[in-house]
Parts: C-alpha cells; sequence; structure tokens
C-alpha cells in the first residue's frame, strides 16, 4: 500500500557503563502514519524516537528516513522535527518569534516566513496570541507553539515525546482529539512515544510495544489488545487474567491443555506451543451466573472483592488452586447493579475462542 | 480553643515588636552615618569640612576643575570599562566551560579558578606585583602612551574581576533547559546559530549582572591598583587617599559622592539583573 518513511533496521543504542537503552530494533514506519513506541518508563522508546531525531546516535544499525540512512545526520540536517515533552519553547522570544525560528536559521526570505508562520498558528489555534511571551500562557498554549514550531518546518515525520504528559486530564482529552486531527490535515507521518496505553490505543494507527530495549509487538491498536504476542503485551495492554496451563498435546491448530484451577480443555493456538504456556483471557470477556452455565469453559469460585466504577463493576473470584480471576460485569440496569456480593459462591464461564495461547 | 493573638504578636511577627525595630534603627546608623555625612558635607561652604555653614555646589565646580582628579577619575573609568569587557568574555567563557564539557580534575579547576575571590587582596597585590616586575611586563607598560600605561591596571583587574564574573554566569546556567539547545538544532540551526540566538540570549541577565559586578570591584579597588599602578599612573580611590593625608576637603566629598552614586547604580542593577525572573516554569 503506502511507502515506507522511516525504517530501523537492528538499531541498538549502549550506553557507556554498559546500559543498552535499545537493542537490535527494527521496525518500519509507513507514509502517513500515526505511530506510536509504547511502554513502561526506562524500556528505550525515548532513546529511539531520539535517534530518529538525531539528539543521540545508535550504536549500531540503520535509521533510514525518506530513502536515506540517516543514522549518523546530525538533528538540524534531517527532514523529522521534534515536540519535547517540557516543549522547550524559547522564552526569550514571542510566539512569532519561536514559530519562525527554525525558518530563520535555515535561510528562508523573511515575507515567505510570515506568510508561513501565520499559516501555523492559524492551523493550532494561536492567531490572537502572536505576539505574547511563553511566561503569560498556559501548558497548553506553550504545547501549541511546540507544535506550531515543528510543524511550520514541513518535515516528513513529527516526533512528540510524551506530549499529553504534562497537561491535566481534561485538556488531555482536547488535546488528543486536536492531535489526531491535525496528523489527518498535514498528512505528515507522526511518531508518539508514551507511556500511557490509552493514548496510544485511542490516537495511533500502529503501536510497537517495548519493554527492556526490545520490541514486542507491532499491531494495530485492536490487534495489540485482541491477540496480544506474549505474556507482557497482554498485561501492558489493558487487564487480562493469566491462567497457567500445561499442553498434554497439540492436535493440528489446537492444543489439549490442562488450565490451573479451570480444567482441560482443547484452544485454538497459531504458535508452536512447549509444555508450559499461558491463557490470557480479558476480565470482560467473562461472564458470570449463579447457577452452573452450560459452556464448555466454566469455573466456580467464590467472590472475594467487589469495586464499583459506576459503568462497570470490577468482580475478583476466588476459585481452585488460588487462581484468581477479574471480570467486569457491565451495571446495565438502574436497580440491579453487579448482583454480586463479596462471600457469595458464583460461577464464572467463557467462550473459548476468547481464550489466548501465549508461549512467551 | 486558642487565645486569640493581635496582629503583631505571633511568633513570626518580629518586625512589628519595639525592640527590634529600635536595633534595626541602631544598626542603620551606624553603617549608613558616615557615608550620609560623607554626602551631607559635599555640599557644605566650609572650607575646612568641619562644621556646617551653607548649602553649595561649589564643591562639585572645584572637584571639576581640579585637574589632577579628573585624570585619576578618568583613569578609573577607563580601566574599570576595558578590565570588565575583558572579565566579562572571559568569565561568561570559564563559565560555559565548566556547565558544558567534562574534563579530568574539572573540580580541582574549578575551585582554582574560585581562588582570587577567597585570597587576601593584599597578597594578590603583592603577588601580581612580583609578577610584573620580575616578568618585565612593568617597565613595559609603564613606557606605553595613555592608555596603554594602565596595561598592567587592566591585567591585574581582569585577574581578580573574571572569576566573579565567571560564578554568576554559571549559576544562571544551571537553570538552563538543555531541550532549548536541543529544540534549536532540531529546528535546523547550527551549533554557532545555538549558541548566539539561544545559550547567549539566555546567559544575558547573568552576564550584564556580572559585568557591573567587574565594574564597582574594579572602580573602587585600591588594594591591587596601588601594588601594580606604575610611579607615574594614579586612579581615583588612590588619589583620594593621597588627598586625605593631606586633610580632607570637601572637594574629596563630592568625587566620593559621585563614585557612591556611580556603584550604587552599577550594583542595584546587577541584583534586579540577578534576581530569579518570577514563574520561571520554563
Amino acid at each position: 500500500m503506502s511507502d515506507t518513511i522511516v525504517s530501523i533496521r537492528n538499531v541498538t543504542k549502549a550506553f557507556p557503563g554498559g546500559v543498552t537503552a535499545v537493542d537490535n530494533v527494527s521496525i518500519d514506519i509507513e507514509q502517513n502514519e500515526f505511530f506510536a513506541l509504547l511502554g513502561p518508563s526506562g524500556c528505550g522508546k525515548t532513546t529511539l524516537l531520539r535517534m530518529i531525531s538525531g539528539l543521540e546516535t545508535p550504536t549500531g544499525g540503520q535509521i533510514i528516513i525518506g530513502g536515506e540512512d540517516m543514522a549518523y545526520t546530525p538533528p538540524n540536517k534531517r527532514p523529522t522535527n521534534m515536540v519535547f515533552q517540557s516543549y522547550a519553547v524559547f522564552p526569550h522570544m514571542t510566539v512569532e518569534q519561536n514559530v519562525g525560528y527554525g525558518l530563520k536559521v535555515t535561510g528562508v526570505a523573511s515575507d515567505e516566513i510570515r506568510r508561513r508562520v501565520g499559516e501555523a498558528l492559524e492551523m493550532v489555534k494561536l492567531t490572537a496570541l502572536a505576539t505574547r511571551k511563553p511566561d503569560q500562557m498556559s501548558g497548553g498554549q506553550r504545547q501549541r507553539v511546540a507544535l506550531a514550531r515543528a510543524l511550520v518546518k514541513r518535515p516528513k515525520v513529527l516526533l512528540l515525546d510524551e506530549p499529553l504528559s504534562a497537561l491535566d486530564a481534561k485538556l488531555r482529552d482536547d488535546m488528543r482529539m486536536e492531535l489526531t486531527r491535525l496528523q489527518e490535515t498535514v498528512g505528515i507521518t507522526f511518531i508518539i512515544v508514551t507511556h500511557d496505553q490509552d493514548e496510544a490505543l485511542s490516537m495511533a494507527s500502529r503501536i510497537a510495544v517495548m519493554d527492556r530495549g526490545a520490541v514486542q509487538q507491532v499491531a494495530t491498536p485492536a490487534e495489540l489488545y485482541e491477540q496480544p504476542k506474549t505474556r507482557f503485551v497482554a498485561d501492558f495492554i489493558g487487564k487480562v487474567n493469566l491462567i497457567e496451563a500445561r499442553v498434554h498435546r497439540q492436535i493440528g491448530r489446537k492444543v489439549d491443555c490442562e488450565l490451573k484451577g479451570v480444567g482441560r480443555m482443547e484452544l485454538v493456538s497459531d504458535n508452536l506451543v512447549g509444555a508450559q504456556v499461558s491463557v490470557a483471557v480479558r476480565p470482560e470477556k467473562l461472564k458470570i451466573a449463579s447457577s452452573e452455565p452450560t459452556a464448555a469453559i466454566r469455573v466456580q469460585g467464590k467472590v472475594r472483592d467487589v469495586a464499583y466504577y459506576g459503568d462497570t463493576s470490577h468482580v475478583v473470584i476466588e476459585a481452585a488452586d488460588g487462581l484468581n480471576l477479574s471480570v467486569n460485569v457491565q451495571n446495565d440496569t438502574r436497580l440491579g447493579g453487579s448482583g454480586v456480593e463479596r462471600g457469595q459462591s458464583i460461577w464464572v464461564y467463557w467462550a473459548p475462542e476468547d481464550s489466548i495461547v501465549l508461549t512467551e | 480553643m486558642a487565645a486569640q493573638l493581635k496582629p503583631g504578636q505571633g511568633p513570626l511577627d518580629y518586625g512589628s515588636r519595639t525592640w527590634l525595630k529600635v536595633l534595626f534603627a541602631a544598626i542603620f546608623f551606624v553603617l549608613y552615618a558616615p557615608i550620609i555625612t560623607l554626602v551631607a558635607f559635599s555640599f557644605n561652604t566650609d572650607k575646612r569640612g568641619v562644621v556646617w555653614r551653607g548649602f553649595t555646589l561649589d564643591n562639585y565646580t572645584k572637584a571639576w576643575n581640579n585637574a589632577s582628579l579628573i585624570e585619576a577619575l578618568t583613569n578609573s573609568l577607563v580601566i574599570a570599562l576595558i578590565a570588565t569587557v575583558f572579565a566579562t568574555v572571559l568569565g561568561a567563557l570559564t563559565a560555559l566551560l565548566m556547565w558544558r564539557f567534562r574534563f579530568p580534575f574539572k573540580g580541582a579547576y574549578e575551585g582554582f579558578m574560585a581562588l582570587p575571590i577567597v585570597i587576601p587582596e593584599i597578597c594578590m597585590g603583592v603577588a601580581l606585583l612580583l609578577f610584573f616586575v620580575n616578568s618585565g611586563m612593568m617597565g613595559l607598560f609603564v613606557a606605553l602612551p595613555w592608555p596603554l600605561n594602565l596595561g598592567n591596571i587592566i591585567f591585574a583587574h581582569v585577574t581578580f574581576c573574571f572569576p566573579f564574573v565567571a560564578v554568576v554566569v554559571r549559576s544562571r546556567l544551571v537553570g538552563f533547559n538543555r531541550q532549548l539547545e536541543e529544540a534549536s538544532k532540531d529546528l535546523g540551526a547550527s551549533e554557532w546559530q545555538t549558541f548566539w540566538s539561544i545559550i547567549v540570549p539566555y546567559m544575558k541577565p547573568g552576564l550584564i549582572a556580572g559585568a557591573l559586578l567587574a565594574f564597582t570591584l574594579s572602580l573602587d579597588d585600591f588594594v591591587i591598583t596601588f601594588f601594580t599602578s606604575g610611579p607615574e599612573t594614579v586612579t581615583f580611590p588612590v588619589k583620594v587617599y593621597s588627598l586625605v593625608r593631606r586633610g580632607v576637603s570637601p572637594e574629596i566629598n563630592a568625587a566620593s559622592t559621585v563614585l557612591i552614586v556611580i556603584t550604587v547604580i552599577a550594583t542595584v542593577l546587577a541584583m534586579k539583573l540577578q534576581a530569579p525572573p518570577k514563574a520561571d516554569k520554563v
């Protein structure tokens, strides 16, 4: 379909002192994508972003931007621009001067600077504040300055380092929609770094989940959620019940396995599996019943905890063999509530196809 | 419920207690009475300058017409200006070096750099005198025409002024957000452009404060100047000293008042610029 704009090939970054922040990472990012690098703090996602921008040089591998290997090109010679976590708006310049800075230093004619700065400010709705200084602006406004300042350069790739982390909840939602809108309008590839799974899931077209310097999985948000490849991804994206299981044998694309605390069953698995696997089930895929259901997978337990969240209740059920299952119950009638109480004996069941067999 | 406290009785309301107010007044009197007297008597009509006889500006005119006093003042100002320029550039570069780079023995170097601040002035004076005499610089400079014959004094002043500039600029740079520098390069600026359009503007308050500090220090320095000046060159503080030995005249009062005013203005400006900016969230 579309062309690759950024191709990261076997990139490694080892810092002096023995810390390998990024370990042999390969990702292809396509034109016009809204791509997210997601992971816990210290997973190497920011280092990877900084290597794409040129602020950090890799100790191995290639970073191909627009068909050219730029792994060792300085940041001022790259077609990428960055929105920094601290915004890094120049405090001694007005909004206009800030936005025009990148054009001025590269020798763009002054009337063209004026025109493009005007356009950029309009795009982020800051035209009225053009002559303000950054210390007279709110965090959200400063972020828009940082955005306009990067976009005015018409980069091939816009890099955003935790762009929403410093904003309050309400502003964060607005900015999230704004970023998606901007990305669609300008048609530039966005690469965003975030530790917030909701941010990544709701904005990105594709996500790379990173852990300890390595990429765990690159997929669309829905794929990551419903078909995680590893225990780490299943656990990091959303909530999950991980049930240990022992494999007896493999029959074609199915495995005959014994789930701890649940029982023996056959589950679909694409992977060639080992003897010991984990079965992941999302809490909202579990159902509860007060009498024994007819479903293939069912387990009886005691309600240990009920946490009320308004729209849903999170119920923790303790079954045999120390197995704890989290179930999300929709509170879909006003007077019914979740219908369960602590200490109550209850049945939990789910469809076999909602089970994900994980080997690593 | 606890008894209500009247305003001024709270544990931290020291400022409104009478005994403390009296103490403050006494301290300020001891500190400033001599200076106020000096300034007041610069407007006195009495020749001997001991008894107040009436208001006049004659002393200022006389001081202005006293060629040797004016020569000394000109020397002092020229020395202070040139020394300030060199001390500021040198101090700023030192501060940048300390802030930006890592190198072996950095800590030791940082300590040695601040030495001129703590060394007793008399030792600095003697050391510089010996240096100038033994290196032959003294004889070299003294033979040159004005203002080059001030070279050794300027040299000495730069030596003790630049560490002050370095300390002030360095403390300013501590608050610099390195992402500003990265953002500048990311937006296409070279190292040089980044230095001049991002780092220098950020250092500016520190540079001005440091420069004013250096200027005041140089302007009223007596000890080091006394040791390092040639026989023919006289600076303002040295001149005042030699005049006072022959008795205080209101002329000196007038000239000193001018010096005080210059120094106070420079110091106030320096303090203003050194104060942390309000609501500096960047």
